[in-house]
């Protein structure tokens, strides 16, 4: 993957940024080196916060090891769960009741809404911009009350569990959501008005970090980061899941394939997942919101892969089955190693403080990368 | 009127009767020395908090509110903590250089208070070459900073040391060459004449549009001199981690600060004294009355006023804007403002020349 010979020089500045870095949000070690300002070769090295998550599941039950994954990408556990539910559900053959589908995607697109938030603050403030954060978090703040009064968690919710979701909605549920609708509206605009408008923002990002549909898919991107360059990999649209087949909503494509194309794309999936929200809150349908299952869950022999739309990209679950009551050897597709295998690429010639901004629109959360 | 002449008059006539001339001299630079280092961490204290809440106050939050009324004795609270702080000095370090730098930052700051006009009649040193010896002294600030970040022995100090020089040197430019086209209308180069020659309207409200481009091209640039954002280049948090004073702690680091927070306040008083009268008070034409009223507020509180406003001002784009890119703002130095001020310089001498300005 990297040019070891002859791309170091004598003379050339190597730093490493991080693991304890501001910019790589986290515990990311990049080895970059430079020829004054320029990059030459960026290196990220990777395995400071592995806690060997597919390994730990193989030793947990069906209905334990759904819990875990909320500590993978920890801004879209919700969606982590999710998929885990799916393969596993998979593997039973239940039919999920129709209210719990309804709330499972309520409960996806509102955590899609709070991560795309984070992503923006701390986008901004990759670029130097500290007021975004706070104005991003007054709206997560509402999201994460919503999700504390029905989950009981602000963070990781594990909430979904095999068959349905493990409690009913709280009953406030639905008028904090529209509150929370309401909200939102009357703030969107600020956003365009503090970040996108700013020339300055625009000059950082536009025609930066350029990355072609064919490196896009070659490199294996998903989400937003092949979508910015106009590769259509939204699995809620190719592969639906649960009722998505039945919303109207929008694929979020661009095809500048820039920073700037990958920051409006989630810029305008925000949007998206609030008109996914408006066509639901009114009709979750009545019933169970779980459907029976065994108290100890056993999968037949076989092998079974579900995917979903997470907030970063394609979340893949692969599990292998012996017939017993723990999985013989689980796999996760995680969208974040893919994406940050691309950011040598894009970032090869350009200035240390681009390099900052293209992690900021890869939106990458680590230990969705180290598992 | 009462000003502060009376009280320095006072001092001086005292000491004058009880010593010789030669001790009298030294007293009284001692305690100009110590009035000059008890406004500095006055202002330190002030500014700091002030930069806070006023963040907070941007941001949709409290900022400081614990420690003392109101949050008042936050800074005091801080500037205790760096003081019993431990000032480590890197092993591979050049000790020499790496403990002077902080001091030196210190010193320009302190030498740029000298021939500030604080109210009417109060300036501790009114030569005649005051702007030019702004000019010269602040550009020596470069100075500590490539010195910390070369001695700290840190890539992240260094490359922050290397902006920080690209970019002070280039946006001296700007600023000396607005700062000029105040000094040709006035003809003079002296703090005190030109405050003085804004008595019946400030600079701002009778040079026309050349003193607002140049007022406007000295904001920006002094805001770049000073390494704020959205020229923070040399600081640059999310890439650079600290720029030139990572590997600084304790008091050491609270010289960096507190000498980044005295050139704010500095710059802005020049830039009051030059654009908008200084200690002048507000006078409309012939309006007897009101002029009379505006001269009833102190000298003091008008020179304040006008810096703080400056100072808010520089603290509002810290808080708004995202950073520029290193090539970006050497472009905006080289591309945009120096052609700018230059022809507005020529524009603004041909109108000095022909007397078109009120």
């Amino acid at each position: 993957m990297y040019e070891e010979v002859g791309t170091t020089t004598e003379g050339d500045l190597v730093i490493n940024v991080g693991p304890q870095h501001p910019a790589t949000h986290g515990v990311l070690h990049l080895v970059i080196t430079l020829n004054g300002e320029t990059i030459k070769k960026v290196e990220p090295h990777l395995g400071y916060i592995h806690r060997s998550i597919e390994k730990m599941c193989e030793s947990l039950s069906y209905r334990q090891f759904i819990y875990v994954t909320s500590r993978m990408d920890y801004l879209s556990s919700h969606i982590n769960n999710h998929a885990c539910a799916l393969c596993v559900e998979k593997g039973l053959q239940v039919e999920i009741p129709p209210r719990a589908q309804v709330i499972r995607i309520l409960m996806d697109e509102l955590t899609r809404i709070a991560s795309h938030e984070l992503w923006w603050g701390a986008m901004a403030m990759d670029l130097g911009a500290f007021t975004p954060f706070f104005h991003a978090f007054r709206e997560r703040e509402s999201i994460n009350d919503i999700m504390e009064e029905t989950c009981g968690a602000r963070l990781t919710m594990n909430y979904m569990v095999p068959g349905g979701v493990m409690q009913d909605i709280h009953p406030n549920f639905q008028k904090r959501v529209k509150d929370f609708l309401v909200q939102y509206k009357k703030k969107i605009h600020e956003y365009d008005e503090l970040v996108t408008g700013n020339i300055i923002f625009q000059n950082r990002m536009k025609g930066i970090g350029y990355l072609s549909p064919e490196d896009a898919i070659s490199y294996g991107c998903t989400g937003p980061a092949a979508r910015g360059s106009g590769v259509s990999s939204d699995i809620r649209k190719l592969y639906p899941y649960e009722i998505y087949d039945k919303l109207e909503f929008d694929e979020v494509l661009e095809t500048a394939g820039d920073s700037f194309a990958r920051y409006m794309v989630r810029i305008r999936e925000m949007q998206q997942s609030i008109r996914i929200i408006e066509q639901l809150i009114d009709n979750i349908p009545e019933g169970d919101f779980q459907a029976k299952t065994k108290a100890v869950l056993k999968l037949p022999k076989g092998e079974f892969y579900t995917r979903v739309e997470t907030a970063r990209g394609e979340l893949g679950v692969y599990i292998v089955s012996e017939g017993g009551t723990t999985p013989y050897r689980i796999k996760f597709r995680s969208p974040g190693f893919s994406n940050l295998s691309v950011l040598d690429h894009i970032a090869r010639g350009s200035k240390i403080g681009d390099l900052v901004a293209m992690m900021g629109t890869l939106d990458l959360v680590i230990p969705d990368i180290d598992r | 009127m009462w000003s502060f002449r009376h009280i320095a008059n006072e001092i001086h006539a005292w000491l004058s009767a009880n010593f010789n001339p030669t001790l009298t001299l030294i007293i009284e630079m001692v305690l100009a020395g110590v009035a000059v280092i008890g406004l500095f961490a006055a202002l330190g204290l002030v500014l700091v908090l002030m930069e806070r809440r006023v963040a907070a106050w941007i941001q949709i939050r409290l900022g400081p509110n614990r420690v003392g009324p109101k949050g008042l004795l936050q800074s005091l609270a801080d500037t205790l903590k760096l003081i019993v702080k431990e000032g480590l000095t890197p092993d591979g370090a050049d000790k020499l250089m790496f403990n002077v730098a902080p001091f030196i930052a210190m010193i320009v700051a302190m030498l740029l208070m000298a021939p500030i006009a604080f109210a009417k009649d109060f300036q501790l040193w009114d030569l005649n070459i005051g702007v030019l010896f702004v000019s010269a002294v602040s550009s020596l600030m470069v100075i500590s900073i490539l010195m910390a970040g070369w001695s700290s022995n840190n890539k992240y100090s260094l490359l922050g040391a290397m902006r920080s020089g690209a970019q002070i040197v280039s946006y001296e430019l700007s600023a000396g060459l607005s700062i000029l086209t105040i000094v040709v209308f006035t003809g003079s180069l002296q703090v005190s004449d030109i405050i003085h020659a804004q008595a019946d309207g400030w600079w701002i409200f009778k040079g026309h549009l050349p003193v607002w481009i140049a007022f406007v091209i000295f904001i920006i640039a002094v805001t770049a001199e000073t390494n704020r954002a959205p020229f923070d280049l040399a600081e640059a948090e999310s890439e650079l981690t600290a720029g030139f004073h990572t590997e600084y702690s304790g008091m050491k680091f609270a010289l960096f600060f507190l000498a980044e927070y005295i050139n704010v306040f500095i710059v802005c008083a020049i830039g009051a004294t030059l654009f908008l009268g200084g200690w002048m008070p507000f006078h409309i034409g012939n309006w007897e009355g009101f002029n009379r009223v505006m001269d009833y507020i102190p000298s003091s509180i008008w020179f304040f006023g006008k810096t703080f406003f400056l100072i808010f001002v520089i603290m509002w784009f810290r808080w708004t804007f995202p950073r520029l890119r290193i090539d970006q703002l050497l472009n905006l130095e080289w591309k945009y403002l120096l052609p700018i001020s230059m022809i507005n310089l020529l524009v603004a001498t041909a109108m000095a020349i022909l007397g078109w300005h009120f």
